[in-house]
């Protein structure tokens, strides 16, 4: 059983370029770098044209960027779930439905149950219809992963019958009805300059942020130090650090410059019997609530997929369904579980967007199923199955908003949104699929 | 098919049938197995062999027969009961997890878990270091994705997942159909240590050269039916080779359900 790969390895080392010998050290993923490139790319486009069409860049402005921000968060949350779905080959066309029907359900037991029994504006009332929404979507999912596990239906017809479904009974749970306004604590939910953190708190959060990323990298570099794997070269270590404290720090900045309306400073300053006038206080918004959702969902499933045997069991699945169930995993129990956590976040999700909007409609989260799918596969995850990341569907959350919102600033019609999203997905794919074929 | 001392056979697998929409794969076929010996179970592509087989890993679902472990019945429905009882199997299609290392494959569906229920990659990789070294002393590459390794590094991957848990009863199918000659010698060596260790050891193959040096006895199928039952020291290989194609008995061996009479 001999090993020649290993010595090959030393003789490509040195015909290789600059560039990839510095992606060799710094351990950076080549498909990363080409999508924050595309992000460039797209938002450097969007503001120089318009720029150069409309006369006023609007798009790197910390006004829209922190929209952008908080517009991501909804399907960002959800792609971080569908990259377990299809990294196990299945699909869940459900989420935008399991989002209307949560958000319609949440904002029923807010707006006219819980005030019946714990009376208007109540503390206990955003947490309770939170915990409702969040279980709702978990139940719908593992109710979809048991169809498809045990009974054998594939999930594409499950999630596409529960696209339908779901839809359906939201209409019904309040006969079409627009709900509104939902409780007050529970609008903070989904940002706007009441659910952020203000300029101190975004400090904070950007303090631990760059703290937990210098001790991932000293803890990395221990752990391989202590079991004798090659190490990083330092300059690679420094420059990792201090490039993603910079983008860190940037971010702060960039969200505490965005400051709180006039109206709502005058509405602060009536409130709070201040003396000073409206227009010299400078409130920032810092990060939105919805945005802090997003990183936390997201450091989670990372380490849900890293870190814990449920997340090796789903990456086993993907790569060789028919070895992993005959290693002994049960991979029917896992396939609920996924598709239960993937219920759950559109819960969440649900939240956000319905407090974003300080309301429950009957179509929220229409089609939002598809932007969630074409997120996680821009992001980098197979259809094939087996391959995908949790920073890669985020990732490609934020360049599908992206491109909506660029798209939307410089006014093109929805009709040529849809067909530009639409195309992106294909092109997205194709390049993947050529990426992958030259990798091997 | 019975040996003359009184050990208790490992296992003991009695009219075991299976069919797959009328078509009687595994046609009320028995085998038995003591420690520290290895049966060949040999017959065409199509004869059941496979098949018997993974009912006894729990992959298939017997529809009738029984299976006693030790002497006592075994209730196996799925992969995890097997392994309950010692069962560990290494299939043709080896069937590892490609996108995952080497050593998450050894321990695929038996993480070693640290204190806070996360995975502990560490003691797994040392552990796979550990079982690696003594099966292929030149294997190195545990970070890579199994799909970025050769055949018979796969192979090895394979093998030490199944020893790695303190198999008591080894199933091999096809163990050596996708190796090189030296690839195949190591194996044999392997087989070898692992007789020694009392491990009770299956070989499945259609090919009567690949295993008749290392098996003790073969067991013939032909059409989902035993044909007989040999110690491969009381037969010839071309003996052997008559039971396989023809069906046909030697005197030398006990003749099972399936044994042809035309002759």
């Amino acid at each position: 059983m001999s090993d020649t790969t290993q010595t090959t390895g030393a003789a490509k080392v040195e015909n290789e370029g600059a560039f990839t010998r510095f992606l060799r050290a710094t351990e950076i993923d080549a498909r990363l770098l080409g999508m924050i490139a595309a992000l460039v790319v797209i938002w450097v486009g969007f503001h120089l044209y318009g720029k150069i069409a409309n006369g006023y860049g609007a798009f790197l402005t910390a006004r829209n960027l922190w929209n952008l921000s908080v517009q991501t968060a909804s399907i960002g949350v959800m792609a971080t779930g569908m990259v377990l779905i299809i990294v196990t080959r299945h699909i869940d066309l459900s989420v935008g439905s399991i989002l209307g029907f949560c958000a319609m359900s949440m904002a029923i037991i807010q707006v006219w149950i819980l005030p019946e029994f714990l009376g208007l504006g109540h503390p206990l009332i955003w947490p309770i219809a939170v915990l409702c929404g969040l279980l709702i979507g978990c139940l719908i999912g593992a109710f979809h992963g048991f169809l498809v596990a045990y009974l054998g239906i594939p999930a594409f017809i499950v999630t596409l019958g529960g696209l339908l479904v779901w839809r359906g009974a939201a209409f019904l749970l309040a006969r079409g009805e627009t709900i509104s306004p939902v409780d007050a604590t529970f609008a903070k939910l989904g940002g706007g300059p009441y659910g952020s953190i203000g300029s101190l708190g975004s400090w904070i959060v950007g303090a631990i942020a760059c703290a937990a990323l210098v001790w991932l990298l000293f803890n990395g570099r221990t752990q391989r130090r202590r079991f004798k794997f090659p190490l990083r070269p330092m300059w690679a270590e420094m420059f990792l650090g201090g490039t993603g404290s910079a983008i860190i720090l940037g971010t702060v900045l960039l969200v505490n410059s965005y400051p709180w309306p006039i109206g709502i400073v005058r509405q602060y300053v009536a409130a709070n019997n201040l003396q000073t006038p409206a227009e010299e206080i400078f409130k920032s918004h810092g990060f939105a609530i919805p945005v802090l959702i997003l990183i936390a969902v997201g450091v989670a499933m990372t380490f849900l997929t890293t870190r814990t045997r449920f997340g090796r069991y789903v990456f086993a699945i993907g790569g060789n369904p028919e070895a992993a169930e005959l290693a002994g995993i049960n991979t029917r129990w896992v396939t609920v579980k996924i598709f239960a956590i993937m219920g759950t976040l559109a819960g969440l999700s649900a939240v956000i967007s319905s407090a974003r909007l300080n309301s429950a409609t009957n179509n929220l989260g229409t089609l939002d199923e598809l932007y969630v799918i074409a997120a996680a596969v821009i992001g980098g995850t197979s259809f094939a199955g087996g391959i995908g990341t949790i920073y890669g569907a985020i990732l490609g959350a934020l360049v599908m908003q992206s491109l909506q919102t660029g798209m939307v600033l410089i006014g093109f019609d929805a009709a040529i949104q849809q067909m530009v999203v639409g195309s992106v997905l294909v092109v997205a794919v194709w390049i993947d699929t050529i990426y992958r074929r030259r990798a091997k | 098919m019975s040996k003359d001392n009184k050990v208790t056979p490992l296992v003991e697998i009695k009219d075991l049938s299976i069919a797959f929409g009328g078509i009687k794969a595994v046609d009320h076929a028995s085998v038995d197995l003591y420690p520290g010996e290895v049966v060949a179970i040999l017959g065409h592509n199509g004869a059941g062999k496979s098949t018997l087989i993974k009912i006894l890993s729990g992959a298939y679902k017997r529809d009738s027969g029984t299976i006693l472990v030790d002497g006592k019945e075994a209730d196996i429905n799925n992969p995890r009961d097997a392994k309950k009882y010692g069962i560990e199997t290494i299939y043709q299609t080896l069937a590892v997890a490609d996108n995952v290392d080497a050593a998450a494959n050894l321990f695929l569906g038996r993480e070693v878990l640290t204190n806070w229920g996360t995975l502990d990659d560490v003691a797994m990789e040392a552990q796979a270091r550990k079982v690696m070294g003594r099966l292929n002393p030149n294997f190195q590459r545990f970070k890579e994705p199994v799909s970025k390794l050769s055949g018979g590094q796969r192979q090895s991957v394979a093998i030490a997942r199944a020893i790695l848990f303190n198999a008591r009863i080894l199933i091999m199918d096809e163990p050596t159909a996708a190796l090189g000659p030296q690839e195949t010698e190591q194996v044999g060596q392997l087989i070898h240590r692992l007789k020694e260790d009392g491990i009770g050891i299956f070989l499945i193959s259609h090919d009567i050269h690949d295993v008749f040096d290392l098996a003790d006895r073969v067991a013939v199928m032909k059409n989902g039916q035993m044909v007989g039952y040999a110690r491969t020291k009381d037969v010839t290989k071309d003996e052997v080779l008559g039971m396989i194609i023809l069906g046909k008995c030697p005197p030398a061996a006990t003749p099972g359900p399936g044994a042809s009479t035309d002759f």
